[in-house]
């Protein structure tokens, strides 16, 4: 075999979320009345951008075969946090990103000491910590409101050289930042064998927990991130429950698209962001095809439907049936 | 000790003992704050309140002894609470047919869940998620196509708040039937016995010819006609149903079972232990709520007893 | 890279009086080695003899309850495999330590990849696992490829580089074959002369007498934990081998046989029986009043052959008949019911055959539920009285009905899995090596009560791992090699001698030269 059938293995996953989020996208386009142009683009990813952020942040903790249902809540956090201290000079507002990212950190921190040292389950856990998180959006924001800087927010959700959405390139950095390093260090292959076989892991001597507490730490990041950037979208904080919780269902869904094991060990990041795409594709598909708007969760959650039950196919090949209790 | 118990005091653990002194101290300390929280009044309606919870948290207990989860809560509630509305529209079959209709839905989609689960073997997590997204879409689309009949039939406002017992409302006397089937069923029954089975091996199961793709189906299906119940019990209550309505009712309905000592991972809880959960959180909910705490400032408090109660008895084993 | 390390004196590597206990179980009794560089060094002995223990406390991976071991003179311990790696003893472990989801490369390096940058150099490594590959004879193999989607027998070459990228001193081979293809295994063994030829000191654990005949330098030979005889390779013949592999008394602590029933229609017959290429070809017959016991080499489709009677496989071919009606067997449920009346005892009585934090109760009704209940309920009265029968009759010992069975010794657990079945009076019984790891006193009663099973007129067919109880229980004997049934041995011929030697697929007589 060649070596590009390799690489083509080993992104599997991520490719077939490519493939889905391209093919749903390309109909999208032929069909919008104005085809691709910046605009269309620019909306696009602005809409894919959140979903992607909090979708990389859940991958992270899914590739551990860890679940981090506090993802969406960390996400309303960091917004209203955002809205608070994203604001005045240049230099005010980068301390405020900062601080926004270190919150998003901290409760992604928490999360993986209760799992780890705590040997709490994640499910559980997660759920927790979710309100607590939520709980603290709200004692920020009680109300809707609040600023951002919204010269930095102008200029982080428009186009660059009057071209490509800037978000996307944000996006871009965030996988070229954190994700890159993340999945070439020894950290973040531990953190692939963490979940992909743990005992065998332990046996190599690989360091399990320190990579699964990286993993929740980087997943709170990204959330923070994409808190920071719904901010930027609009111009406002909210402690919406519904918007949280919402977020974090499809981030599991994102995940799976993108071609994520919720088993662990297998996937990446970069998947999760076209599974991310790819959800938010399917609403967009059908305004284009003038589908009345109320079709729309439902044709999205059956579209969800068929993608996760494709997976099952593999079954047909497993011959013991003792290797369906795995 | 725990051996000699008998009935349901059998699997009496420490969690569940925990779980009923946490409910005797915040009863406790809710009288320094008013003695109306000792009152019969006040713990009637608090039964009452969580009988919901409880209908709801049964079904999901199913779930999660098995080792699976149920995400699809929400918007099998609201389907529930819906379909028997629109139901009660269509004349007077309809009005009696009313709570069975709302409840065959949930069933129908747990059945659906229970499929994925057991024969195309997706994780529990993303099948109930992605049944949870088309049952809302349905009742988007039914919701928004034309305008339905939302409100409660008398029959099932009765259920919720009538009273039969002289001073006991019926939502109460609803979950104590269930709870009794419940205790029935998985302490008395071959399904319960598989339940457990599953929970624990679910290899093992098979290999003793337990026809375990059956009874995860049959568990998610109850579970959803579980939550549909508890959706028409909410509509009945509320007088009409509506959209969200189930929204905060997925992860308290989690938390409840978790903390009355069921193992997340599956095979091991009681459902003594479940009822304690649903009657804690309702109260800890209704504790703050009284106190007249922001909901900012319950969210947390909820939170962080959670995860207390977590770290005093739900841990997994250090050896791993 | 591994220069040749000969040492003026004293050997490599030296075990020292290593003992090591599991519970109640002496596994090593001050058992010792000497391991020499440029050798490789045989290590033989029956399932059970100590071997894997031995070679578990040289790589780390348990510790040894007394004894010392010295690394070219100076006294080592090892508290993880990595640690003994570093230090220079490498192990190819028969349970596979790779991650699946990983590229070979990925794992080849897992514990120390070069790094650049503080992150993973993936261009070294790549280097680094070529180079191992090759060494390791596996250059068709390539780095990039996911462990998931190799064969066996192809994994565990990538396990064979693994060690080798350590760059040990000795190496350790626990069964390291037994999974290759015929072509690999000459590669492997090229490799193997290789790197001894580099100094290496190769230990080499295997059943296959052929291939340390081929291989070895000198050999050691275990029995009951202690290492009994050592000798230059090739000073003596299989037949001599296999007696200082024996070497004991076969105890008669075995129920009296009856005399062989043939008259009687079998129960349950297979004819060309095949799966995947574990299975292949076997066709056998069980009476009813009979003991078939399946031997051979541990993991030779024993296992399979058990599965696939039961109903647990898929895509077997060959019929199976019960009564002489053929019958398709599709899951266990099945399989246990009323007219064909299977029961299967399973390996691992810790994930297959119980709940552990069940109580014995719920244990033993859970396979006979049907039974025990009407319309779905289930009986008390009923129940309780078939817990106690079994109780009875199997002398479990326990608080009570209801404490949990985790709480249970594990010779009395194994009579909850045995008792679990015998609930439903099964007429055929399936048992896959049921006396693993039990002591002495329950293995007799499982003994005396499977005989009188048979008595009952229970059709049996036992895999045991344990010679002894092949010849002190069984009527007859199916001995399989690879998938394939390779010697049927009856009433007398059934003798240690003749199971080892068809269990290795070798003649047991002198004449046949090493």
């Amino acid at each position: 075999m060649t070596e590009w059938r390799y690489w083509l293995n080993e992104q599997r996953g991520t490719l077939m979320g490519l493939a889905i989020f391209v093919i749903m996208f390309a109909v999208y386009i032929v069909n919008h009345p104005a085809g691709l142009t910046a605009n269309v683009a620019q909306t696009a990813a602005n809409k894919g951008v959140l979903l992607a952020f909090v979708a990389m942040a859940q991958a992270m903790v899914v590739i551990t075969a860890g679940i981090d249902l506090s993802v969406g809540m960390i996400f309303v956090l960091t917004n209203c946090l955002a809205s608070w201290i994203v604001v005045g000079t240049p230099m005010q507002t980068t301390f405020g990103v900062f601080g926004v990212l270190l919150a998003g950190a901290l409760c992604g921190a928490i999360n993986g000491l209760l799992v780890i040292k705590g040997r709490l389950q994640p499910i559980v856990a997660t759920i927790a910590t979710g309100a607590i998180y939520f709980g603290i959006a709200l004692l920020l924001r009680p109300f809707p409101g609040g600023a951002v800087n919204e010269d930095l927010g102008d200029a982080m959700t428009g186009q660059f050289f009057g071209i490509i959405p800037s978000s996307l390139i944000v996006l871009l950095g965030a996988v070229l930042l954190v994700w890159l390093p993340f999945s070439r260090s020894e950290t973040g292959r531990a953190a692939y064998a963490a979940g992909s076989a743990e005992a065998a892991a332990f046996m190599s001597g690989v360091p399990i927990r320190r990579a699964k507490l990286a993993a929740y730490i980087l997943a709170g990041l990204l959330a923070g991130m994409g808190g920071l950037f719904l901010t930027f979208f609009t111009y406002t904080g909210e402690a919406a429950y519904a918007s949280g919780s919402g977020y974090t269902l499809w981030s599991i869904a994102a995940v799976v698209l993108g071609g994520v094991s919720l088993y662990g060990g297998r996937g990446s990041a970069i998947g999760a962001i076209f599974g991310a795409f790819a959800a938010r594709t399917t609403g967009d598909m059908l305004f284009v095809f003038d589908v009345d708007p109320l079709w729309q969760p439902l044709l999205q959650g059956i579209v969800l439907l068929i993608a996760i039950s494709i997976g099952a196919v593999g079954l047909l090949r497993v011959r013991n049936r003792l290797d369906w209790f795995l | 000790m725990r051996a000699r118990l008998s009935g349901p005091f059998r699997r009496a653990d420490p969690a569940v003992l925990t779980a009923f002194c946490c409910i005797l101290l915040l009863l406790f300390l809710g009288s320094l704050y008013s003695s109306n929280f000792l009152s019969l009044e006040y713990l009637l309606q608090q039964l009452k309140v969580a009988s919901f919870l409880g209908v709801i948290a049964a079904g999901m207990m199913l779930v999660i002894l098995l080792g699976h989860i149920d995400l699809s809560v929400p918007w099998l509630m609201t389907m529930g609470a819906m379909m028997a509305c629109a139901a009660a529209g269509m004349g007077v079959t309809g009005m009696v047919l009313a709570i069975p209709f709302g409840i065959l839905c949930g069933v129908l989609f747990g059945l659906l869940n229970g499929f994925g689960v057991a024969y195309l073997r997706i994780p529990s997590m993303i099948v109930t998620l992605a049944t949870n997204v088309v049952a809302q879409g349905l009742m988007v689309l039914y919701t928004g196509g034309f305008s339905p009949q939302d409100s409660a039939t008398a029959a099932m406002r009765w259920l919720a708040t009538g009273v039969i017992v002289p001073g006991v409302p019926n939502a109460i006397l609803v979950w104590a039937t269930v709870s009794a089937a419940m205790v029935f069923l998985l302490a008395r029954t071959t399904f319960g016995r598989s339940i457990y089975g599953i929970g624990n091996s679910e290899r093992a199961a098979y290999l003793s010819g337990i026809n375990t793709r059956r009874v995860v189906m049959i568990a998610f299906a109850v579970s959803g006609g579980l939550s549909a119940f508890g959706g028409v019990l909410l509509a009945g209550y509320a007088s009409k149903a509506a959209q969200a309505m189930g929204d905060s009712y997925l992860l308290p309905s989690i938390a409840a079972v978790v903390l009355g000592g069921t193992s997340i991972l599956g095979g091991r809880g009681s459902y003594l232990g479940t009822v304690a959960g649903v009657i804690l959180i309702t109260l800890l909910q209704s504790i703050l709520s009284v106190m007249q705490m922001p909901e900012a400032g319950r969210q947390i408090v909820y939170g962080i007893i959670i995860i207390a109660m977590l770290l005093l008895y739900g841990r997994s084993p250090a050896n791993r | 890279m591994a220069a040749p390390q000969k040492q003026s004196d004293g050997p490599l590597f030296r075990m020292k009086d290593i003992g090591k206990r599991y519970g109640g179980v002496r596994a090593l009794e001050s058992a010792s080695l000497v391991v020499e560089a440029g050798r490789i060094h045989a290590i033989l002995g029956e399932n059970g003899a100590g071997k894997s223990t031995l070679i578990k406390i040289m790589a780390g991976v348990i510790a040894p309850d007394d004894g010392e071991m010295l690394l070219q003179d100076q006294v080592v311990s090892f508290r993880s495999p990595a640690q003994a790696a570093a230090a220079g003893v490498a192990c190819v472990f028969q349970e596979l330590s790779l991650i699946p989801d990983l590229s070979v490369a990925d794992n080849i390096l897992i514990s120390n990849p070069p790094r650049r940058f503080g992150l993973i150099d993936r261009r070294a490594q790549r280097r680094l696992a070529e180079e191992a590959l090759a060494r390791a004879g596996a250059d068709d193999i390539h780095p990039r490829a996911l462990v998931r989607d190799l064969p066996l027998s192809r994994r565990q070459l990538v396990e064979i580089a693994k060690a080798l990228a350590w760059k040990p001193r000795i190496l350790i081979l626990d069964e390291a074959t037994s999974a290759l293809t015929a072509g690999d295994v000459t590669k492997v063994f090229a490799v193997l002369k290789r790197l001894r030829a580099e100094g290496l000191a190769i230990l080499y654990i295997s059943h296959r007498m052929h291939e340390i005949a081929e291989l070895a330098d000198e050999c050691t030979v275990f029995r009951n934990g202690r290492n009994v005889a050592s000798y230059a390779a090739g000073t003596r013949s299989n037949s001599e081998v296999v007696e200082m592999m024996i070497g004991r008394e076969v105890s008669s602590a075995f129920p009296s046989k009856p005399a062989a029933r043939n008259s009687v229609p079998p129960v349950l017959e297979c004819k060309n029986l095949s799966w995947t290429d574990r299975l292949r070809d076997i066709s056998l017959d069980v009476r009813p009043g009979e003991i078939v016991g399946l031997g051979g080499l541990d993991g030779q489709g024993q296992r399979e052959l058990l599965l696939a009677l039961f109903g647990v496989l898929r895509g077997t071919s060959g019929t199976i008949s019960i009564d002489g009606v053929p019958r398709t067997i599709a899951s266990p449920g099945v399989a246990r019911a009323g007219t064909i009346g299977m029961a299967l005892i399973p390996e691992d009585r810790k994930t297959e055959g119980l709940m552990l934090p069940m109580t014995v109760r719920e244990n033993l009704s859970l396979a006979a539920l049907d039974r025990l209940s009407s319309r779905g309920v289930v009986d008390r009265k009923r129940e309780s009285a078939s817990i106690d029968e079994m109780v009875r009759l199997l002398a479990i010992k326990t608080a009570g009905p209801d404490i949990p069975v985790g709480a249970l010794s594990g010779g009395n657990q194994q009579k909850v899995v045995i008792a679990k079945w015998l609930t439903r009076r099964p007429r055929i019984l399936l048992l896959n090596d049921p006396t693993r790891g039990i002591d002495v006193g329950t293995k007799q009663e499982i003994y005396q009560l499977l005989r009188r099973l048979a008595d009952g007129g229970a059709a049996i067919l036992f895999y045991s791992t344990d010679y002894d109880e092949l010849i002190g229980c069984c009527d007859r004997v199916i001995v399989l090699y690879d998938g394939r049934i390779v010697k049927e041995l009856t009433g007398s011929e059934i003798t240690e001698r003749a199971l080892i030697a068809s269990g290795l697929n070798v003649q047991a007589e002198p004449e046949v030269a090493a």
